[in-house]
């Protein structure tokens, strides 16, 4: 029948379409499940770590190490860490927001920035931006990112730090809260500070360091920025999966919206063409 | 009553150990060190080795570790491994065929091969076979 033909299609390319989507929504489910118990995995080291370094603030070591430091504050470096895909819906663009609005502040206040990005997404969104220094970018990290991986740039902007030509180091990725919320933060890495100091352990102390206090701290800080960084990547994917997730399923909801919508009009006018084709015939056998 | 500290152990990929022990022996990098309850606030890289919590006389567990940070407490001794297995989990077969590949590596001296890389895959293989003899003679 020639009725509606274009309809017709239009529902096949939708049906199509929703295929994609509910697939693709199946396999970031499951993806999902595996990156978040990588997350959930790797969470009891840096939770550990963190505790060392907040220890290590109450402590009054002799050897003030460089990233225990405050100075005044003239250009900062930003590691931002995005999906290397998209199709999951405004994560990486709610991150970017996070980002542009402390960049503006920045700005105001006459601070420049040098950038690091992780992912595809970010690299292409900061290389875009004219006023930014990008030091270097990781890309095509699959979904099992490993440290080596990222230790690239972390390297770039801990020289940075150490050679005093940035004074500040921020973190910008996303956090997962659950499958439904990801917030993206800010987080600031260096100098390292002393938050939520809920405990004190009291008095003038000191560890024993072995071999010397440099050696330990040096190495210590390193390992404390790497599972940071490292936190926030494994975090980030979890985040991509579960918005991807998220994003999929709406857009497979719609389809089967857009699919019923068309088939009324394609019902409908399947209807009209029959019901007027009748009158025709029944007028033509009236006139005879 | 015995005294007791808290011990955790953790390795990049998951937490192995946690729970209270009479003493700890970890490899420190200047030499092997045992840890008892109110020990100094102490902080130290770890070599590879086996790390042993003595939970009670006639219980300890063995690790063994690749390296990494140890940070001691009075009442808390944390262990941040880069990775860290039970003995018992050690793959024997595993270690042996790391030794003996890392020994044939060392042994060529034609080839351009990285020394520095066998030596420590060398060493840590060994490190892996020691401490599963040891846990082997002590019964285990």
């Amino acid at each position: 029948m020639a009725v509606g033909k274009e309809i017709r299609n239009k529902i096949g390319i939708i049906k199509n379409t929703q295929k994609i989507t509910r697939a693709m929504e199946m396999v970031a489910a499951s993806k999902m499940r595996r990156t978040k118990e990588k997350m959930q995995a790797s969470r009891p080291y840096s939770k550990k770590m963190m505790q060392i370094i907040k220890h290590l603030a109450h402590a009054n070591p002799e050897y003030k190490h460089p990233f225990l430091v405050q100075r005044e504050v003239k250009r900062v470096g930003l590691i931002v860490i995005s999906s290397d895909r998209g199709l999951c819906g405004g994560l990486n663009a709610n991150l970017f927001r996070k980002a542009i609005a402390q960049l503006i502040q920045w700005e105001k206040s006459e601070i420049q920035v040098d950038v690091c990005t992780v992912g595809s997404k970010a690299s292409l969104f900061f290389s875009g931006l004219k006023k930014l220094h990008l030091l270097g970018q990781a890309a095509k990290l699959d979904d099992t990112p490993h440290l080596q991986d990222i230790i690239g740039i972390i390297k770039i902007m801990l020289d940075a730090y150490c050679k005093k030509s940035i004074d500040e180091l921020y973190l910008v990725s996303n956090e997962f809260v659950n499958t439904m919320t990801q917030s993206p933060t800010i987080e600031k890495l260096l100098p390292v500070c002393a938050v939520g100091s809920e405990q004190n352990l009291g008095g003038h102390w000191d560890y024993i360091y072995e071999p010397d206090a440099k050696e330990v701290l040096d190495h210590l800080l390193v390992r404390y920025i790497e599972s940071i960084v490292y936190q926030g990547l494994v975090e980030n994917n979890a985040c991509e999966q579960a918005a991807r997730m998220v994003a999929m399923k709406s857009a497979s909801d719609n389809a089967g919206k857009l699919i019923k919508e068309l088939q009324m009009i394609y019902n409908k006018a399947r209807q009209a063409a029959i019901t007027q084709e009748i009158s025709e015939i029944v007028a033509g056998a009236a006139a005879v | 009553m015995t005294m007791t500290v808290h011990v955790d152990i953790v390795s990049a990929e998951k937490e192995v150990f946690s729970g209270l022990a009479e003493m700890i022996t970890a490899p420190a990098e200047l030499g092997e060190v045992g840890i008892t309850p109110r020990h100094a606030p102490f902080l130290s890289r770890l070599n590879p080795g086996e790390v042993r919590v003595k939970v009670s006389d006639e219980e300890s567990h063995p690790f063994f570790i690749t390296g990494g940070i140890l940070e001691v407490q009075p009442h808390l001794v944390t262990i941040l491994a880069d990775t860290a297995i039970r003995a018992k989990d050690i793959d024997e077969a595993k270690a042996l065929e790391a030794k003996a590949r890392a020994e044939e590596a060392l042994s060529d001296k034609s080839e351009k091969v990285d020394y520095a890389d066998q030596q420590a895959q060398l060493a840590k293989a060994i490190m892996e076979l020691k401490t599963l003899d040891r846990f082997r003679k002590r019964g285990g």
